[in-house]
């Protein structure tokens, strides 16, 4: 499934620039909102479930290189955060929906990890 | 409206910060280098249904009317329609062409251009140099086209620093060739956390490592750095040295020191505050992250001296930089 189907199946906002959505496939997915944990399990071309929206999952996510980061709870990077998103090449999306429920249509729409 | 494209006036600093990189191209790159040179021109007098004819040729939609170098209307394809319509293709370009066209600089910045096509809604835009001659024509097709190529040699010229870079150890010969990175990381500095790592996993990139080690090298960087910018009275520092068969990262600071080492590796273990964890920190999984991906890890500590983190990766045979210079 590629980025750009699971942008349409769960109705994403992107927050930062477009990017060729369709050309992304991401591997599978790892939720946690504390960094370290993320650091330690999320595997690269994953997309990552979290509430914290400050610059610093940029640096996580460009380190990891992870395919996307999906913010939840309509949790709002700053224009920093964003800026820093866009020159990393880290592609943010939003949406209203807690962790729990994005996590489990990601599940549902086939994006496992074993 | 992107900001700082089409927007009046220079960008403020809040357009500033959302400047993206075709956005600098649009400053960057100037008319003269993205524009046609090679284009179709009308005189005065050329009848209109030869102007159709040439546009059907030429397929384009527009064309500059010209005495000798100097320009004096535009005709578009609406022109021609208004002429097709009162069935006058026997009617001299004169009669139907824009006068006054609106025109640019070569030398301008191609964002002028972009602010031109937004606000008056053209398709094209003669091009005149200094002394006011016509020396092209630019249509947003030019612009695309243009900021494309510009986009696409940035990407070359990544490949070229990092084919330049991947061949450091084995142009220059010593009997030890090291290369060393420090990083200054600040107290308190969540802003830029995550910046000296993300340059290290850059430069190790740009030196041929692989992926893995690059990713390795990263995550350690990336929890000693938030390490000196959480839990240091003044900050330290990172130094990284890159030799062909390994490398050594070293985070030290002075102070306030680790009480405890062995609690302190202890995965869960964590002394951030509140308002730190609330951001994501403090989970006690830092220097957990860290043993997991190197070879060799040292840590030493004294309360009120400072604390000192030593960590080797070593890099075997088909991973080492220069690999094909190594004759010791």
């Amino acid at each position: 499934m590629t980025l750009q189907e699971i942008i349409e199946t769960l109705q994403l906002t992107p927050l930062t620039e477009p990017r060729d959505y369709a050309t992304i496939t991401p591997t599978g997915g790892y939720a946690s909102d504390l960094l370290s944990c993320v650091m330690a399990g999320a595997k690269r071309s994953g997309v990552w479930v979290t509430l914290q929206a400050h610059a610093n999952i940029v640096a996580v996510a460009a380190l990891l290189d992870l395919a996307a980061v999906i913010v939840t709870e309509d949790a709002q990077p700053d224009p920093v955060t964003i800026e820093k998103a866009n020159l990393e090449g880290v592609i943010l999306l939003g949406t209203k929906m807690p962790t729990y429920t994005v996590v489990g249509k990601l599940w549902a729409s086939g994006l496992k990890t074993e | 409206m992107e900001p700082g494209i089409g927007s009046k006036g220079p960008p403020t600093d809040r357009d500033a910060e959302n400047i993206t990189r075709v956005e600098e191209l649009a400053y960057e790159l100037k008319i003269e280098e993205v524009m046609s040179k090679n284009l179709l021109k009308l005189a005065l007098e050329t009848r209109m249904g030869e102007a159709l004819d040439a546009f059907r040729q030429s397929r384009i939609s527009g064309a500059p009317v010209v005495i000798g170098d100097s320009l004096v209307g535009v005709l578009s394809i609406e022109d021609l329609i208004r002429c097709l319509r009162s069935n006058d293709l026997d009617a001299p370009v004169q009669a139907y062409m824009s006068r006054s066209p609106i025109t640019i600089h070569s030398y301008d910045p191609v964002v002028e251009a972009l602010k031109v096509f937004v606000d008056a809604n053209i398709g094209r835009l003669p091009v005149l140099d200094e002394a006011g001659r016509l020396v092209g024509i630019l249509t947003k097709g030019d612009v695309t086209r243009g900021l494309l190529k510009a986009l696409q040699s940035d990407y070359q010229e990544e490949e070229v620093r990092r084919y330049r870079a991947s061949h450091l150890f084995e142009d220059i010969v010593s009997d030890r060739t090291s290369l060393i990175l420090r990083y200054k990381i600040r107290q308190g500095d969540f802003t830029h956390g995550g910046a000296a790592s993300s340059y290290i996993k850059r430069a190790l990139l740009r030196l041929g490592a692989s992926p893995q080690i690059a990713r390795r090298c990263g995550i350690a960087t990336y929890e000693a750095e938030m390490n000196l910018i959480i839990h240091t009275t003044n900050g330290g520092t990172i130094r990284v040295e890159i030799e062909p068969h390994q490398i050594s990262i070293d985070a030290y600071d002075d102070g306030p020191g680790i009480k405890d080492i062995d609690l302190a590796m202890k995965a869960g273990y964590s002394t951030a505050s509140e308002e730190v964890r609330e951001k994501g920190f403090g989970a006690g999984m830092g220097l957990v992250n860290i043993a997991r991906c190197v070879d060799d890890m040292k840590l030493e500590s004294v309360v009120g001296k400072g604390t000192r983190l030593r960590l080797r990766i070593y890099l075997h045979n088909q991973e080492a930089f220069g690999e094909s210079y190594t004759h010791n």
